[in-house]
C-alpha cells in the first residue's frame, strides 16, 4: 500500500502506517486522515496530532492514552469522535507515528 | 484489517470435520485469523534469518533455497536437545482428552485446533523422517513429506495456540503442547516465518529494556505522570528512584503496566503500597520489562531477555527481586531461569523487609511475586485497608495462565482480593485455577489482525465471565497478568459489556489506607467512590 501526496510516495503498512515516520508532514496528515474517514482536519484534531508528534519527537514511542487526554484536554470520548478508530489506531496514525507493541 | 464478524455470526460454530482426511485439507489464510509476517527491519534487528518483506497471505514465502535441509536438521538437532520433544512426539495414544479443552478449538469448531491434532502437524513430519515405520509406511502409520505448505500449516496453526497448557493439564501422559508449540515457532523462525506482533515487541526489547520501546526519559516522565494522579486522588506525593545502586529490591514489572489502560492503574498500586511500606527499592530504566517475548520466539531469544533482569539486578548490588503482576514471565522464572540464567548466587536469598518471611520458593531465583508479597504483608496484619472504598465493584477473578499452570499461584491473588474487596464472587469450577480458560490472545497473538480469532478463543472465558455478570452482577474481572489487562478490554466488549478489567493491586490501591492522606473521594480511575462510571 501507498500514498501519492505532493509527488512523494508514501509507503504504508498492512494497516495503513506510515512505514518511515520520518516522511510525515501536514499534507500526509490530510491524505492519511482520508484513509480514516475524516473528511477535514479542523484545530482539535491538529491539537490532539501536535501533541502527539511533539511526545513522539521527544520520546520515541506515542504518549499512553492516559497522558494524550490528561494533556490536550479531550475526553477519552471526545478523542474517539474526533478519531473514530480511538487514539492508538486513529490518532497515531493520522500523526504518522509507529504501531505499539506487546503487552499493549 | 479485516472486521470481526458480530458475535451471533461467530457463535454459529461448526463442530463437524470437514470431509477431507486432514492431511488433505488445506489451509486458508482468512484475514482476521492469522498474524502479520514479520517484517525485515525487526528480524534484522535481531540478527534472526532471512529478513525480507512477505506475507502469509502470498502464494510464495520466498523461503530459502535450502528450507527443508534447515527445518529438517533443526528439528534433528532440537530431538537431541530436548528429551521431552523426542517423548512428546513418541507417547501420544490419541486418546482425545484434549480435544476439546482448547479455547481454540472450542471457539473455532477446526479439527486442528485440537491439541492433539496440532501436534500430529509436527509429529507426521517427525514420523517420515525420523521413525523406521513412517519411513517405510508413510501414511499408514499416519507420516507425511515436510512441503511448503506444511511449512504454511504449522505457521497458521502454531500461531493459533496460546501456549496457555490448559490442554497438557487433561492430558494422561502429561504432555505439553506449549513445548510443541515453542519448537515449532522456533523452527519457523529458522526460515525467517514469525509474526511481527512478537518479533518486533522482542526487537524493542533488546533494543530498549522493554517490549514497548519506552526509553529511559520517557520511562521516567510516564512513571511521574502517574505519581501526579496519585498525588491528585491521596494527596501524597510519591517520588520512586530510578537505577539506584545499593537499594535492597528491584521491582520489575510489564511494561504494559507502565504504558496501557488500564495496567497503569495497577502499576500507581504497586507505588502506593511501597510508599506506605517505606520499601527501599528501586525502579530500572534498563530491566524494565517483566514481560518476555522470547519465550515465543525461541530458548535462545528467551534466555537473552531473561537475563538481563539478572544482569541489572548484578549491576545495581540488590539483594533480591520482586516482579510485579505479569504473566509469562513467571513461566519463564518458574520453569526455565534456573537452568537456564541461574543460579543468581550473586543474590541472596528473598526475605520481606517488612513482616521475616522468607520466601523458601524462590530460593534458586531470587525472584517474588507481588500477590506473595502482599498476601504476607495482609497475613501479619501490616496493611490498614478500606474495603469499603471497592464497594461499587463487583469483582471476579482470571487465574492467568502461566501464574496458574506454571506456579500454581491460586490462593495468594485471592486471599488479597477478599481483604481488599467486599464482592468476590468465582467463576464455575472448570474455568479457573488449574483449569483456567486463556484469555485466547496470549503468547504474543494479541494484535489486532488477528482479532477474529482472539474473539474465538477468548469466547469460554468470557463465556465463564457473563455467568458470573448475570448471576452476581459482576462488573470487574480482575487479573495478574499485563497481557491479559491488554487483551480482556476488547474481548469483554464484545462479549460481555459492562465488566471492567483490573488488576490486583488496582484493588490494593484503592483499598490501601495511607498515613497522611486526604479523604479519597475518587477510585484510581477518578471514578467517584460509590459509583464507577465508563469513561468512554
Amino acid at each position: 500500500m501507498a500514498l501519492e501526496v505532493n509527488g512523494k510516495t508514501i509507503e504504508l503498512d498492512e494497516d495503513g502506517f506510515m512505514v518511515d515516520p520520518d516522511l510525515w508532514d501536514e499534507d500526509v496528515a490530510v491524505a492519511l486522515a482520508k484513509t480514516e474517514e475524516i473528511d477535514e482536519l479542523t484545530e482539535d484534531h491538529w491539537k490532539v496530532i501536535n501533541y502527539l508528534r511533539d511526545y513522539y519527537q521527544q520520546f520515541g514511542i506515542a504518549p499512553m492514552i492516559r497522558k494524550v487526554t490528561k494533556s490536550t484536554g479531550f475526553k477519552l470520548k471526545e478523542i474517539y469522535e474526533l478519531f473514530p478508530s480511538g487514539p492508538a489506531k486513529g490518532a497515531c496514525k493520522v500523526a504518522g507515528l509507529p504501531k505499539p507493541t506487546g503487552c499493549v | 484489517m479485516a472486521s470481526t464478524p458480530k458475535p451471533e455470526e461467530i457463535l454459529k460454530i461448526n463442530y463437524k470435520p470437514p470431509r477431507t482426511r486432514w492431511m488433505d485439507t488445506p489451509v486458508e489464510f482468512k484475514p482476521g485469523t492469522f498474524c502479520y509476517g514479520a517484517k525485515p527491519d525487526n528480524l534484522k534487528g535481531l540478527g534472526l534469518p532471512n529478513p525480507r518483506e512477505w506475507s502469509p497471505a502470498d502464494e510464495d514465502w520466498k523461503l530459502p533455497e535450502n528450507w527443508k535441509e534447515i527445518l529438517l536438521e533443526g528439528l534433528r538437532e532440537r530431538l537431541d536437545r530436548f528429551r521431552s520433544l523426542r517423548v512428546f512426539m513418541d507417547i501420544c495414544v490419541r486418546c482425545g482428552a484434549c480435544a476439546d479443552k482448547c479455547h481454540f478449538f472450542i471457539g473455532s469448531g477446526d479439527p486442528k485446533n485440537m491439541p492433539v491434532l496440532r501436534a500430529e502437524l509436527l509429529r507426521s513430519v517427525y514420523r517420515k523422517e525420523f521413525t523406521t515405520a513412517g519411513k517405510i509406511l508413510g501414511k499408514i502409520v499416519g507420516a507425511r513429506e515436510l512441503t511448503e505448505d506444511v511449512v504454511k500449516e504449522w505457521f497458521y496453526y502454531f500461531f493459533q495456540c496460546t501456549e496457555c497448557r490448559r490442554c497438557s493439564v487433561f492430558c494422561p501422559y502429561g504432555i505439553d503442547t506449549a513445548e510443541l508449540t515453542i519448537i515449532a515457532r522456533e523452527l519457523l523462525v529458522l526460515l525467517g516465518c514469525h509474526i511481527d506482533w512478537v518479533v518486533a515487541s522482542v526487537n524493542n526489547c533488546n533494543r530498549t529494556g522493554n517490549h514497548v520501546g519506552i526509553q529511559p526519559h520517557a520511562f521516567y516522565d510516564t512513571v511521574d505522570m502517574l505519581c501526579d494522579d496519585i498525588e491528585d486522588i491521596t494527596g501524597i506525593r510519591i517520588e520512586p528512584t530510578f537505577n539506584r545502586k545499593g537499594a535492597e529490591i528491584l521491582f520489575i514489572a510489564p511494561s504494559g503496566d507502565v504504558f496501557g489502560d488500564p495496567g497503569i492503574y495497577t502499576f500507581m498500586g504497586y507505588l502506593m503500597l511501597f510508599h506506605e511500606l517505606g520499601l527501599d527499592y528501586t525502579l530500572s530504566t534498563y530491566a524494565s520489562e517483566g514481560g518476555n517475548f522470547g519465550l515465543f520466539t525461541s530458548h535462545d531469544m528467551m534466555k537473552k531477555l531473561n537475563a538481563k533482569m539478572y544482569h541489572e539486578a548484578e549491576r545495581l548490588g540488590v539483594k533480591w527481586i520482586l516482579g510485579g503482576e505479569c504473566g509469562h514471565m513467571w513461566r519463564v522464572i518458574n520453569q526455565y531461569m534456573d537452568t537456564m540464567n541461574g543460579p543468581a548466587d550473586f543474590l541472596e536469598e528473598p526475605v520481606s523487609p517488612i513482616t521475616g518471611t522468607k520466601f523458601e520458593n524462590a530460593k534458586s531465583t531470587k525472584m517474588v511475586h507481588i500477590t506473595e508479597f502482599t498476601a504476607d504483608l495482609i497475613r501479619h496484619n501490616k496493611l490498614k485497608l478500606d474495603k469499603s472504598r471497592n464497594d461499587h465493584l463487583k469483582v471476579t477473578f482470571h487465574d492467568s495462565c502461566n501464574p496458574a499452570r506454571a506456579m500454581g499461584l491460586f490462593e495468594e491473588p485471592r486471599y488479597i482480593i477478599n481483604n481488599v474487596c467486599n464482592n468476590f464472587y468465582e467463576m464455575p469450577e472448570n474455568t479457573i485455577r488449574e483449569k483456567t480458560f486463556c484469555c485466547g490472545s496470549g503468547s504474543g497473538l494479541n494484535n489486532d489482525e488477528f482479532m477474529e480469532m482472539r474473539m474465538r478463543g477468548g469466547f469460554p472465558r468470557a463465556n465463564a465471565v457473563k455467568h458470573v455478570h448475570e448471576k452476581y452482577g459482576v462488573n470487574v474481572l480482575s487479573c495478574v497478568c499485563a497481557l491479559d489487562r491488554a487483551a480482556f478490554p476488547p474481548l469483554m466488549h464484545y462479549w460481555v459489556p459492562g465488566v471492567e478489567v483490573s488488576g490486583v493491586h488496582e484493588l490494593v490501591g484503592n483499598a490501601l489506607v495511607m498515613k497522611g492522606e486526604k479523604e479519597r473521594e475518587e477510585d484510581l480511575r477518578g471514578e467517584p467512590l460509590g459509583g464507577m462510571e465508563d469513561d468512554e
